[in-house]
């Protein structure tokens, strides 16, 4: 006769017997991908930067957004994109792209007087 | 005034909706990947929050017909086993991620239509918890069924461990349909809806319905499984050996 014991466990399990997923490693690739989340906000027009997650794939990075990221009313909208395929300026070239801007005051609109006509400025 | 019936109908759904909170709360820090885990807790919580509703009610009627004093916490909390009506399917061990996930999917899809009838059985209260509940739901349904498909339609592995985890479940889904004397739906008219949505999602994640086999039956009326009493130790052992704690 096959008897199979199988050991149950209750309330705050060992690390090894929680039956969850081996530690994903990241740097493998059988990671998840990183996605970067935008929620907008009931009052926001625009999507906001709130932060980055781990999915499998578009789907599943929404619905994770949706628990990790709208759990308090933060947003009424989500929008995920893979991390991959956000392009970055290089921060080493910060001096020469930024910097040049700095003293070209100029360019702010602030030095015209504006008719008082001209309402809604 | 409210009867009995009415009454044991709002502990089985609390209970019901308590022990699978309880349960799926176990993952809290142990899910499978951090977001996960905050995902199987905010179900747990939805649950939690679901069976206060029903536990108020419960006490305000038994209160009102002087059977017995009662609050939400004195309900959940100095009750014993045998006085608890819930599904056996949510008292069952978690087992692994898909044996989780898959409990949830049959729950939920079945709580699913429970709460579109119940809005319409006639009576307010009901009504009302039923449509605050749905929304929830609804979203438990999504949420369970996209990881049946996930893991049933993924890698061998995966494909395994769901099969594993619909041959342990499934004896435990027949007692959804069968009525119990209390109850104000008739659970047995939902059965071909179920069938449907979980033949639907099972399709799709390439896993075979089961055959009729024999279902397990006794949760509705307190009759348990072992695992009940665990539970219960663990969710009343604060206010059984400090009674009237407070935080």
């Amino acid at each position: 006769m096959h008897i199979q014991i199988r050991k149950f466990y209750y309330g705050d399990i060992p690390e090894e017997n929680t039956g969850g997923a081996t530690p994903i490693n990241h740097s493998t690739e059988q990671g998840w991908p990183l996605w970067e989340v935008f929620i907008r906000s009931k009052q926001g027009l625009d999507h906001k930067h709130v932060g980055s997650l781990h999915a499998a794939d578009a789907a599943m990075a929404i619905e994770n957004a949706r628990d990790v990221y709208t759990r308090r009313q933060e947003g009424v909208s989500i929008w995920v994109v893979e991390s991959k395929f956000v392009h970055a300026s290089d921060p080493a070239d910060a001096e020469s792209l930024y910097e040049p801007a700095a003293d070209k005051i100029y360019r702010h609109p602030t030095f015209y007087d504006l008719p008082d006509a001209v309402k809604h400025m | 005034m409210q009867t009995q019936p009415t009454i044991d109908y709002a502990l089985h759904l609390a209970d019901s909706a308590l022990i699978l909170g309880q349960r799926n709360g176990e993952w809290c820090a142990h899910g499978p990947i951090l977001e996960q885990d905050i995902a199987i807790t905010n179900i747990t919580l939805d649950l939690i929050g679901q069976s206060r509703l029903f536990y108020q009610y419960a006490a305000a009627c038994m209160n009102e017909s002087g059977t017995a004093e009662a609050t939400e916490d004195t309900l959940a909390y100095l009750r014993t086993e045998r006085s608890f009506k819930n599904l056996l399917m949510c008292e069952l061990p978690n087992g692994d991620w898909a044996q989780t996930v898959l409990r949830q999917f049959f729950f939920s899809q079945f709580q699913l239509l429970l709460l579109e009838q119940l809005q319409h059985a006639g009576n307010e209260q009901y009504a009302a918890i039923a449509a605050k509940s749905i929304k929830e739901t609804q979203y438990h349904v999504k949420w369970s069924s996209e990881w049946v498909i996930r893991l049933g339609d993924g890698t061998a592995e995966s494909h395994e461990k769901m099969e594993n985890a619909v041959n342990a479940l499934w004896m435990y889904t027949g007692e959804f349909f069968i009525a119990a004397d209390y109850e104000a739906v008739d659970v047995a008219a939902l059965k071909n809806k179920w069938m449907e949505a979980v033949t639907a999602i099972f399709e799709e994640a390439t896993l075979s319905m089961p055959e009729n086999t024999f279902m397990q039956t006794g949760g509705k009326t307190g009759t348990h499984t072992e695992h009940l009493g665990y539970i219960l130790s663990e969710l009343q052992y604060l206010q059984r050996t400090y009674p009237g704690a407070e935080w």
